[in-house]
């Protein structure tokens, strides 16, 4: 099957465009009347949902952020009463209070072709088995994929998390054909499994994975299919958004974001401003068709890219590119806004040095610098300092062009940077401001 | 062409930041584990720098400084006697310049009666033939051990 739905994800853009604008406008007139929250907003912005007479509008509402939801908690943001849900989930929130979701009936549905749509966009259908190893719970992972998965006729196995020898035989004996979980997990499956002398790529029959829940790279995506033998699949979705909803097509040129459910914006982090498709930017989204908890530009707090040209797949939705940090991760230098996975990125590119950094941000003389520590791998290593010169320029020349700032280098010995796992804190920030 | 083999001697070069303390830490090691220093050279950039080190046994010594997390790496060098005569190296630079073989660079290792000099050459084998054949002294691999 190529499309789960076609009729809405081959829509042409203008007709997707008109029926954002209906269902935004919708939203809008609901939300004003029906929330205390989103009146007072709106009134404080001095925007009235008659203002709204274009899709462009949508940047005269004020913007939502994750405090206002911790600061209604649990659930004085919902608009539909308690009856009319069928399920809570609960993110746990890294500082403070956490974060309680609640779903309608027509909620979960809308999550749920959501994922349909995007399962089989890679690729997946009726006769595969997909392993849901996300944790079942008040985490949105493991429910969402399973109903997902069972949306579109597919075999689940709902292992969620743990106990890796028995997700391994259980892949095995059941013949699972996709696994969805953090790509970290993965690996440690992929671990664990070669010391049960259990080749993923030989022996099993799995061909896809669902990977998302955590920051991950195209260099772990080559990793994981060149080693699993699987096609990587990256997801996105957060549980203001539902839950996991989103993820690239068979083409893995960036992330589908289905139209009629979601309206992106990239705003500037420091202005507030809408940027252009194609510039990095925090994305933020309005979930048009949600009940029970309305979002509406809502501050995710991620950085990426959108796109909005027409998919090699034919879908025509807007798509985001990888994500490439948190906003709380950004760095202001010399006034250009630089993301600690730029330099990642960067780095990944040079085979001479390997992927650990860490960045020191200074002030001399008024002037902002940037220092990025990297570490020399073996191969490159030379006992002519010439050589060594030349890949700190090199390693200084490609920073300068991806970050538009002048970095200074340093080579440290191996084994010496900090590692981390996951949120990396590579960051030193010694400015008195 | 075995004979050329005789002559190239195993180098340790170890990369260093500029910290206090790397060059102390290099030289405790290889006292822990008995291995001599016969020559070595450092060689400093901005931020970081090379020691380059003839060791009578260079192997221990790699694997003792790799565990301690030194990055190092073996190179070919080749020991010249010098003449105790005026005018010596610019002659050996001359008959490697004809060759069209580069010192990288060059540090001299004395003790044991001789006066030598250690060569880093782009390449090692045709120095050695070319330096050879014009009748200068090498020190074989093994007057190191
Ligand atoms: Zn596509």
């Amino acid at each position: 099957m190529k499309c789960w739905d076609p009729r809405i994800e081959e829509i042409p853009k203008e007709e997707l465009h008109r029926l954002q604008y209906r269902l935004l406008k919708t939203l809008v007139y609901k939300l004003y009347s029906l929330s205390d929250f989103y009146h007072r907003r709106m009134k404080e912005a001095g925007v009235h949902p008659d203002d709204i007479r274009t899709l462009e509008d949508v940047q005269k509402l004020p913007f939502m952020y994750k405090s206002d939801l911790r600061d209604h908690y649990p659930d004085r943001l919902f608009t539909v009463p308690q009856e009319e849900l069928v399920r809570y989930h609960v993110s746990s929130g890294t500082t403070g209070k956490p974060t309680v979701v609640g779903y309608t009936q027509r909620d979960i549905e809308n999550w749920t072709n959501s994922l349909a749509r995007a399962l089989v966009s890679c690729g997946l259908g009726r006769g595969d088995v997909i392993q849901v190893s996300y944790g079942y719970g008040l985490f949105t992972g493991g429910l969402g994929l399973h109903y997902g998965a069972e949306r579109i006729g597919a075999t689940v196995i709902p292992t969620s998390t743990g106990n890796t020898e028995r997700q391994i035989e259980l892949m095995m004996d059941l013949k699972a054909t996709a696994i969805a979980c953090t790509p970290s997990y993965l690996l440690h499956i992929g671990e664990v499994a070669e010391k049960m002398g259990v080749s993923i790529k030989n022996d099993t029959r799995l061909r896809a994975a669902i990977l998302g829940a955590e920051p991950w790279s195209e260099r772990m995506r080559n990793r994981i299919q060149e080693w699993l033998g699987v096609k990587a699949y990256d997801i996105y979705g957060t549980s203001e958004l539902y839950g996991p909803l989103f993820t690239e097509c068979h083409e893995q040129q960036g992330i589908h974001i289905w139209g009629d459910l979601a309206l992106v914006e990239i705003i500037d982090p420091e202005t507030n401003a809408p940027l252009p498709a194609g510039e990095r930017g925090e994305l933020t989204m309005t979930v048009l068709q949600k009940e029970a908890l309305p979002i509406v530009r809502f501050r995710i707090g991620d950085i990426t890219t959108m796109r909005d040209d027409v998919c090699a797949c034919g879908r025509t939705h807007p798509r985001i590119t990888r994500i490439e940090g948190r906003v709380d991760d950004m760095l202001i230098i010399r006034g250009i806004n630089v993301f600690p996975s730029q330099i990642e990125h960067t780095l990944m590119g040079i085979p001479e040095v390997g992927r650990e950094f860490q960045i020191v941000v200074d002030r001399k003389a008024e002037l902002d610098s940037l220092l990025v520590r990297v570490e020399l791998t073996h191969e490159a290593f030379s006992d002519r300092i010439k050589d060594l010169m030349n890949i700190r320029k090199k390693v200084a020349e490609r920073l300068q062009s991806a970050l538009l700032v002048n970095a200074e280098v340093e080579l440290v010995e191996p084994g010496t940077l900090p590692r981390f796992e996951g949120k990396a804190k590579r960051v030193v920030d010694r400015r008195k401001l | 062409m075995n004979q050329i083999e005789h002559y190239l001697i195993k180098q340790i070069s170890i990369f260093s930041e500029n910290r206090p303390g790397r060059l102390a830490a290099i030289a405790q090691a290889m006292q822990e584990e008995r291995i001599n220093i016969l020559a070595f050279s450092i060689a400093e950039a901005d931020g970081f720098g090379v020691v380059r080190a003839l060791v009578d046994h260079s192997e221990r010594a790699y694997h003792k400084l790799t565990d301690m997390g030194f990055m190092v790496s073996f190179t070919d060098v080749i020991a010249v006697r010098m003449r105790d005569e005026p005018g010596g190296l610019y002659e050996i630079a001359r008959i490697l310049g004809d060759a069209n073989i580069n010192i990288e660079y060059a540090y001299a290792y004395t003790g044991k009666d001789a006066a030598v000099l250690i060569l880093r050459v782009n390449n090692a084998r045709d120095a050695i033939a070319t330096l050879l054949k014009r009748n200068v002294t090498l020190m074989e691999s093994s007057f190191f051990k």
